[in-house]
């Protein structure tokens, strides 16, 4: 068994051999330990945000079908895994050799790539060995992206299991507390799927438009965001490319602002990033 | 246990009849469908968990003769990959790749350029996968034909869902097993005509009145 309560560990990690920093609650004199160090301007604008910034040293993980390695539009992978549970519900990760199985993790990769070109990718593969246990295996690729300690994980892909709900909204707390943001596509059929829907993951719906920064906040949740989802030119299988729509590809597209804006301020807290991402949307006031 | 709904089914399908009528709505369904998004094939996929395989359950358009019945891996491809994550997408577009075309073109040699797949999904499990291949070309894709893709998948879910419980239903009649008995003694008394029907049915009230279960009458 693995220890949940991990999940609490305080993300700001005090320094060995010093006390703890405030955590639980917050005595009078501690106030000026938990001092933010970052300097906020007068107004949040996307020139703040990410001006001049590629996403470079954000590692961002890629949970999905595969990723081809060569491909062009791609480029170089930090690493990819692929993810198999066994009988004994033991979780196995093996270097993946096989690539992509469907397209669509390639395409993601591709759209967070064109985004944010510094950004470090990995592949996590939790599709093609077999249908039976998709869900488990999905569990255990996020749990172990958690673990690895991604900046960002896009998960273009849900789960309508209920029984797998409970674990996966633990999953995405733990995430959250431990400042790996989660981006999530929204299901647009009206039927109850996860994690996209859990308040702590950035969850992502299409717009019609063309423009790859162009994103818009949903006051009207639990969509957060719009992004760029209908007729997006991405790699494909064979080192080709083609030309795609769905939710699925409106995420990586928030994935790779997302790259941006954590490779200039990496201090960022999940909470903070929602905020700038709030702050620099496109039909709010810093969208410009 | 006795489960109750397959009983209920049990009992159906000794008077509905057979799993055809929703088969014949699953063609219906993959009809309008082709129809109405002008495109060349739409096929509906179901799943046979214990095999993991996806099977061509109906087609219409290109393929219609020879896909019918074919079966690939449930984990590989676009219906495979939109089954496993339950989320609809359309790919447009796409240049010829052998690899992507397995789910559709094996054995057919129809490699369709596009394809818009929806999950049929019921309240907890994914029953197989709707398709609609090769729109016109010059149509840009909008977001509302991704909506009617997904009007389109809850309907076809229903009627696989329905399809499911008749196929079910006739296993346990053709099983000789405690519920076979029950649906083929529906089944008799739904055949018979006028004065037989009727004291068949009186034989079935007194009968339901010995064994104590007169709630329904």
């Amino acid at each position: 068994m693995r220890d949940e309560g991990s999940s609490e560990v305080d993300a700001h990690g005090a320094e060995p051999g010093k006390r703890p920093l405030p955590a639980w609650s917050l005595p009078r004199d501690q106030a000026d330990r938990i001092a933010l160090p970052m300097e906020w301007p007068e107004r949040v604008d996307r020139e703040w945000a990410w001006g001049g910034s590629t996403g470079e040293g954000v590692r961002v993980c890629i949970l999905d079908s595969g990723v081809e390695r060569s491909h062009p539009l791609v480029g170089d992978l930090e690493s990819a895994v692929t993810i198999a549970v066994d009988e004994d519900g033991e979780t196995l990760v093996t270097d993946d050799e096989d690539g992509d199985l469907s397209g669509h993790g390639t395409a993601c990769a591709g759209i967070v790539r064109a985004v944010a070109p510094g950004s470090s990718l990995t592949s996590v593969r939790v599709l093609g060995q077999g249908f039976k246990g998709t869900g488990n295996v999905l569990l255990a690729g996020l749990r172990h992206a958690v673990e690895e300690g991604f900046d960002l994980i896009n998960m273009s892909l849900s789960t309508t299991k209920k029984p797998f709900a409970a674990i996966l909204h633990e999953l995405a707390d733990s995430a959250y507390f431990r400042r790996t943001v989660l981006v999530a596509s929204a299901h647009n059929m009206p039927v109850e799927s996860y994690p996209w829907k859990f308040s702590s993951v950035i969850s992502v719906g299409s717009h019609e438009e063309e423009d790859p920064l162009a994103f818009f906040y949903n006051p009207n949740p639990p969509v957060e965001f719009f992004a760029r989802g209908v007729g997006v030119e991405v790699p494909w299988l064979g080192g080709r490319s083609s030309v795609v729509s769905g939710n699925s590809f409106a995420t990586p597209h928030v994935t790779g602002i997302c790259a941006l804006i954590l490779a200039k301020h990496p201090e960022l807290t999940p909470f903070q990033l929602k905020n700038v991402l709030y702050l620099t949307a496109t039909n709010v006031g810093g969208g410009q | 246990m006795t489960d109750d709904s397959e009983l209920r089914a049990a009992v159906a399908s000794g008077v509905v009849g057979s799993s055809e009528s929703f088969q014949e709505l699953l063609g219906a369904i993959v009809h309008v469908a082709r129809s109405i998004f002008g495109a060349k094939a739409s096929s509906i996929l179901l799943l046979d968990e214990e095999a993991g395989e996806l099977v061509f359950e109906a087609v219409v358009g290109e393929g219609e003769e020879s896909l019918l019945g074919t079966r690939f891996p449930a984990d590989h491809g676009i219906a495979g990959w939109v089954l496993a994550t339950r989320t609809p997408l359309v790919i447009e577009d796409v240049e010829q790749d052998p690899r992507h075309a397995r789910d559709v073109a094996e054995g057919t040699g129809y490699v369709p350029k596009g394809i818009m797949a929806a999950p049929l999904l019921t309240e907890d499990a994914a029953l197989g996968v709707l398709s609609v291949l090769d729109r016109p070309e010059q149509s840009l894709f909008s977001l509302q034909e991704m909506e009617l893709l997904g009007l389109f998948a809850n309907q076809a879910a229903i009627a696989v869902d329905l399809l499911q419980r008749a196929r079910r239903a006739e296993r346990i009649l053709q099983d000789d097993g405690d519920l076979a008995v029950v649906a083929q003694l529906a089944a008799s008394v739904d055949a018979l005509e006028d004065d037989r029907r009727e004291a068949g049915l009186r034989l079935l009230r007194a009968l339901a009145g010995t064994l104590g279960s007169s709630e329904r009458g």
